[in-house]
């Protein structure tokens, strides 16, 4: 079969043009057509990954066509390890979030078609920006994918939605203009050494001087670091999160947010090795300033929201740690931690999305004592809550600790403060746990319903993935080693060496 | 080493039970707890053929391996899902599951009431398979994945009642000083790697010996805060109070016999780091001396039955910690006292329960009183522990504690004297403070009201106590004879090798020390609590207030690290709006500004637009001929 | 006769013409202003071109011409539509921007 990829990408598209011909007032249709063109889609994922060789070092399933020749910008896409494996990510998640929040398109501005058209949109410039291996279309893609989250935020949310959308775009297009006149940079500097491209392969060739590396590193990461989110430019983080629909947060925090990860190891790596040793250090110190800042004022929230978008601030920041770590168990670690980081927010959305749904409510001070009337639902969010503090034997704490053990022989100090971090994360989610599901009973929550059949079927897969690769981490973690040397050869570094053996 | 298959069914079975009752919910009320004690039972059952076995066996052979699955392989570390079984986990294996089962029978009855006495057998055997995962890891690595499993059935197991408050905050108490101790095995594991190359603990016990000093060090110093944390030691131990709020056969089962005593295996199964590392010793026999001071002038003052013996438990653990600080006998005499203690304090435990269940809950020993009369059961095997915790010979302790405060004296020269004077005169707390609890509980005059009727326990419940009891009388005697458990031990811990300065006393000396200030310590409190009054008396020394509050670690920890730390949450969370955020917003705000004022020239009128028109040209044509001039 | 004197009338025309733009209201007279302003500028090339000896000026004057002719038909045509919903010619009535 060839293709794959393209058409993984168009499959969602296609239900975008049933849905189409659905009928507007027929809502439940229009759903299930969503869910249908979902799950069509996690199957091509599947055969994508049947096609796909682990043992193989690069991209694979690759697919290049012309698209403006005049700039040599081409439609290229390919996928190492740890774009399928993110791919693989979106295309469970969507499905989930479609089945989960079977109501959060009804009460929206616009109407319940227009919600599952801009979900399946996202869901092709989510498969689309990790596939990409042409800068000039990851960069379109990366600005692209701005559009449905606006209106799916603006459009579907609660509260200040708008306001809370309109900080989302700002701040996303801001990192974007950085981003795209770094992309000009690298295109003019692969002119000047002969055939100007932007594909990534060749131009991580190219031989740049340290000072231009370092403006277009900076141009990438802060564009990364803002979509990430990292500390000081994670404010738009907690209003979305606050305001999106479960749903959307999901989406937004598990995979797309990841965009930003993944390009960290994508471009600024891969493309400019001097300038991420020149940064490394100080990029660790926001990494771990993220870590405990994240954690911090993730105890200290009052909307089970915006509390869980602060929790993901920390987790963003073990990710970059293990990232600019620059050692096979940091990088391995981060791109496992943002597998793991995706099902267990959206663990977290979900539960939280429901009880909020159900309770009216989103402060914390509103639950209390969940436990005794919403059993299944409370040790749901409880478990989601585990895994965020990261308990062995659930998949988050083997990437953390590999994050800590590949990071700590290079920034052995930063590491034992990000340490520190597991007792803040004990904290939030304890706390958290402790007034919302513990104690007595209080008034308004006595009537609340438990699970549904639909939405335990929904959780269910994610808590499996969760438990399952927490004890059985290779079949994600074998392939992303194979991926993670590929990067470290590219840059040049290798791990150190134990200490006692030399 | 010899590979074995069974291992693995010692984790799977409980585990699996556990998740079954879990996720079958109100189905498998009337089988569950039936299930689980079955289950807990097979675990024995597989646990008495391995001890068996592995005594058929000599040497090198009697360790043995199981690899069930590669887990984490990234770079040169590699960490395999493999199980090792060898002299010191098979004790601890079957001490668990022994203990454990008794516990499971004594829970059918003590629980039978409590609706959710289903999900209370599930995390019973969740706690069974993490504590066994956490003895029979083969490697750090796995070894923390019990360690935390085990954290996460206490944190479930003290909440279990979590719909009151104080419970609540009780468990999470519990289970954040466990993870500040957890920061503390993670960084162990993560220097061990960086030094080693290898978390296993074969690779590590290798390594060991080529390792920089001062690596030894920060390793072995990490391992002790982990200790520290899991252990109740100080300065993590003030959670071990509070974790009383779970149900009293969790305190036994978890907070008496088993769990709190991990640190003691961590600390014995890394003994090649604290060997090589002479600083990383002096520390733990630090903590365990301050500790076994500590929990015994807390367990003073008490007045909760549970809470009296949970200072107890923490002072004895405090000597176990000493013991393993006191070089490779000490790892040894260590873990014979645990496994003494894991008898007779799991005994005393039940027996406390056994008492709450005839008084109708009732913990406060000042409303107990001449309760042998009506519980004669409860009574003798609460003796039995009594006598044994105070190390009257032939009971258990006697065989362990003195091993321990004559090996402390024989730590040589004012180490010695003060390691010793340290655990003699701890032996005399703890006989004050048993006897006052026997004291208030079963003898002297009835001080509960007409409305108890105190009644001894069904049969569920004083078999498990009775078979502990039997333990507390002979474990000690069966397992020291012909250093019974010295030699089991000396493949792992070398305790051949009595290393140490010369001895101060004769083994004869210090019993007949010991057994002289317990008596004196007994005595003074059968003295003092002849009579009590029902309230507790507020007119008291500043000592007994001190001992009340728990030697102010509350208070400290409040005042140094909860108040500020909440301080710092209110501020970051005020910095974060005001600042970070503020800063954001005034981007925005100062564009709004200048675009309206920008927007005042915008006036409409057809005359000033020309005007300024005629103004910008007559400025462009200035400046030209001004430049060009 | 001087050339210079035609440049002196172009000048002093064009003045006239846009103080007549900024200072008055009525619509037709800043018209006729503009007008005047063209004008003067044709004169300003015709004389350029004289003096150059080529016509290069003199063709620039007539794309002038053809400008301001397009340019009345244009703007009688809004003065126009304007007076009649205003009933009003001052420019100052259709300040509608400002709002």
């Amino acid at each position: 079969m060839k293709n794959i990829l393209t058409v993984l990408e168009l499959l969602p598209l296609f239900g975008v043009i049933a849905l189409w011909l659905t009928p507007k007032e027929n809502t439940k249709l229009i759903k299930q057509t969503a869910v249908a063109a979902s799950l069509l889609t996690l199957v091509e994922s599947f055969i994508a990954v049947w096609n796909f060789d682990i043992k193989f070092k690069g991209f694979q399933l690759v697919e290049s066509y012309n698209w403006i020749s005049a700039f040599h910008i081409k439609y290229a896409v390919g996928v190492d390890a740890i774009s399928l494996t993110l791919i693989l990510l979106t295309t469970i998640l969507v499905p989930i979030v479609f089945i989960a929040g079977w109501h959060e398109s009804e009460d929206g501005r616009f109407s319940p078609k227009t919600f599952y058209v801009l979900m399946l949109v996202l869901e092709t410039m989510m498969i689309g920006v990790f596939a990409a291996t042409d800068v000039f279309l990851f960069y379109v893609i990366f600005e692209a994918m701005l559009i449905p989250v606006y209106f799916l935020i603006a459009g579907y949310g609660r509260g200040e939605r708008a306001a809370a959308a309109l900080k989302f775009l700002l701040y996303s297009l801001f990192g974007g203009l950085l981003m795209l006149a770094a992309v000009i940079g690298i295109y003019i500097i692969s002119t000047n050494q002969g055939v100007g491209t932007f594909d990534v392969n060749e131009l991580s060739k190219l031989t740049i001087d340290q000072s231009t590396q370092n403006w277009l590193f900076l141009g990438f990461f802060i564009a990364f670091a803002i979509k990430a989110p990292l500390w000081p430019f994670h404010t738009w983080l907690p209003g979305a999160a606050k305001s999106a629909t479960a749903g959307t947060s999901t989406l937004l925090l598990g995979i797309l947010d990841k965009v930003g990860t993944y390009g960290m190891i994508r471009f600024c790596l891969t493309l400019f090795p001097g300038a991420t040793k020149t940064f490394a250090p100080w990029i660790i110190t926001l990494a771990v300033i993220s870590i405990l800042y994240g954690a911090i004022l993730a105890i200290g929230q009052k909307d089970i929201n915006s509390m869980i978008a602060f929790t993901s601030i920390s987790h963003f920041g073990f990710i970059t740690l293990g990232i600019f770590a620059l050692t096979s168990q940091g990088i391995s670690g981060a791109t496992f931690y943002m597998i793991n980081h995706g099902f267990s927010t959206a663990a977290l959305f979900l539960t939280a999305g429901w009880i909020v749904k159900r309770r009216g409510s989103s402060q914390i001070a509103d639950l209390g004592g969940l436990q005794r009337v919403v059993p299944v639902l409370a040790w749901s969010f409880f478990i989601a809550g585990l895994s965020a503090l990261a308990l062995p034997g659930l998949s988050s704490f083997v990437s953390e600790f590999l994050v800590l053990i590949g990071s700590f022989s290079q920034y052995p100090v930063a590491t034992i403060f990000a340490t520190t971090g597991i007792v803040l994360a004990a904290l939030y989610v304890l706390l958290v746990v402790q007034r919302a599901l513990h104690g007595e009973v209080k008034s308004g929550n006595e009537s609340m319903v438990d699970l549904n059949l639909r939405e335990k079927l929904a959780i269910a897969p994610v808590i499996a993935l969760l438990v399952f690769l927490g004890f059985y981490p290779k079949p994600v973690l074998h392939p992303l080693n194979v991926a993670t040397s590929t990067v470290m050869s590219q840059i040049g570094v290798t791990d150190p060496i134990a200490k006692a053996d030399k | 080493m010899k590979a074995n298959n069974y291992l693995v069914y010692l984790i799977a079975l409980p585990l699996f039970s556990a998740a079954l009752l879990l996720l079958l919910g109100r189905i498998a009320d009337k089988w569950g707890h039936l299930l689980a004690t079955l289950v807990s039972a097979s675990t024995f059952a597989i646990g008495a053929y391995e001890f068996f076995a592995m005594r058929s066996r000599s040497g090198v052979d009697r360790a043995i391996t199981q690899h069930v699955i590669q887990w984490i392989s990234v770079g040169t570390l590699k960490v395999d899902g493999a199980l090792l079984l060898d002299q010191l986990s098979i004790c601890f294996v079957l001490l668990i599951t022994g203990v454990g089962t008794l516990i499971h029978i004594y829970s059918i009855s003590y629980m039978e009431h409590d609706e959710n006495r289903r999900r209370f057998f599930a995390y019973l055997n969740l706690f069974i398979a993490a504590m066994l995962l956490l003895v029979l890891a083969d490697s750090y690595l796995s070894l923390y994945v019990g360690w935390e499993g085990v954290g996460l059935a206490s944190y479930l197991l003290i909440g279990f009642w979590n719909q009151r408050p104080a419970y609540a905050t009780a468990a999470k108490k519990a289970f954040v000083a466990n993870r500040v101790g957890d920061v503390g095995l993670s960084l162990a594991i993560i220097i061990a790697f960086t030094q080693f190359g290898t978390v296993s603990f074969a690779g590590v016990k290798a390594g060991a010996p080529h390792a920089s000093s001062a690596a030894l060090t920060a390793i072995g110093a990490m391992l002790l805060l982990a200790a520290a944390g899991k252990s109740a030691q100080f300065p993590l131990q003030s959670w071990l109070g509070d974790a009383m709020a779970g149900p009293t056969p969790v305190s036994a089962l978890i907070h008496a016999a088993t769990m709190v005593t991990a640190g003691v295996y961590l600390i014995t199964r890394s003994n090649f780091i604290f060997d090589a590392s002479s600083t990383a010793r002096l520390l733990v026999v630090i903590v365990g001396a301050i500790t076994l001071l500590f929990g015994a002038i807390i367990g003073t003052a008490k007045d909760d039955i549970k809470k009296a013996l949970a200072a107890s438990t923490m002072s004895q653990i405090g000597y176990m910690i000493l013991a393993t600080g006191l070089g490779p006998i000490g790892y040894a005499f260590a873990i014979l006292h645990l496994l003494t203690h894991g008898f007779f304090k799991a005994g005393m435990f039940l027996g406390a329960g056994s008492v709450m269940h005839g008084m109708d809950d009732e913990v406060n020993m000042r409303r107990y009183g001449g309760l042998a009369k009506f519980m004669p059961i409860t009574a003798i095997t609460f003796g039995f522990g009594y006598l044994a915790i105070l190390g009257i010979p032939p009971f258990a302790g006697f065989y362990s504690k003195d091993k321990i405060i004559e090996t402390a004296f024989n730590a040589g020269g004012n180490k010695g004297w003060i390691l010793g004077g340290a655990a003699l005169l701890g032996a005399a707390i703890t006989a004050f403070y048993m006897t006052r609890v026997v004291v208030l509980t079963f003898i002297g005059a009835k001080r509960w009201d007409s409305m108890a009727h105190p009644h001894e326990s069904p049969l569920l419940m004083w078999l498990p106590m009775a078979i502990l009891a039997i333990g507390s009388v002979t474990s000690g005697f069966l397992l020291s004879s012909g250093s019974a458990l010295v030699h089991w031990l000396q493949p792992i811990v070398n305790a051949g090798n009595v290393e140490g300065g010369k001895e101060l006393m004769k083994p004869l000396t210090v019993s007949l020390l010991a057994l002289g200030v317990v008596v004196i310590g007994a005595g003074a409190a059968i003295i003092k609590y002849r009579t009590v009054a029902s309230e507790a008396p507020s007119n008291i020394s500043i000592f007994t207030k001190a001992a009340r509050k728990d030697l102010y670690q509350d208070s400290f920890n409040e005042a140094v690290l909860m108040r500020p730390g909440q301080g710092l949450t209110d501020t970051l969370v005020k910095t974060d709006h005001n600042l970070i955020d503020g800063a954001v917003r005034g981007v925005g705000w100062t564009l709004n500004t200048i675009s309206s004022a920008a927007r005042s020239i915008q006036n409409g009128y057809v005359r000033s637009y020309a005007l300024i028109m005629v103004l910008g040209t007559l400025a462009l044509v200035a400046t030209v001929w001004l430049v060009t001039l | 006769m001087d050339i210079a004197n035609y440049l002196y009338l172009s000048a002093a025309l064009f003045t006239i013409g846009a103080v007549g733009v900024i200072v008055r209201r009525n619509a037709i007279v800043v018209f006729m202003c503009v007008e005047l302003m063209l004008n003067a500028a044709n004169l300003a090339f015709v004389t350029f071109s004289r003096l150059n000896g080529n016509l290069d000026g003199q063709v620039a004057s007539f794309f002038t011409m053809v400008v301001a002719a397009c340019e009345v038909v244009v703007g009688l045509a809004i003065i126009v539509t304007i007076f009649r919903s205003r009933r009003s010619a001052s420019v100052d009535d259709a300040s509608l921007l400002k709002r």
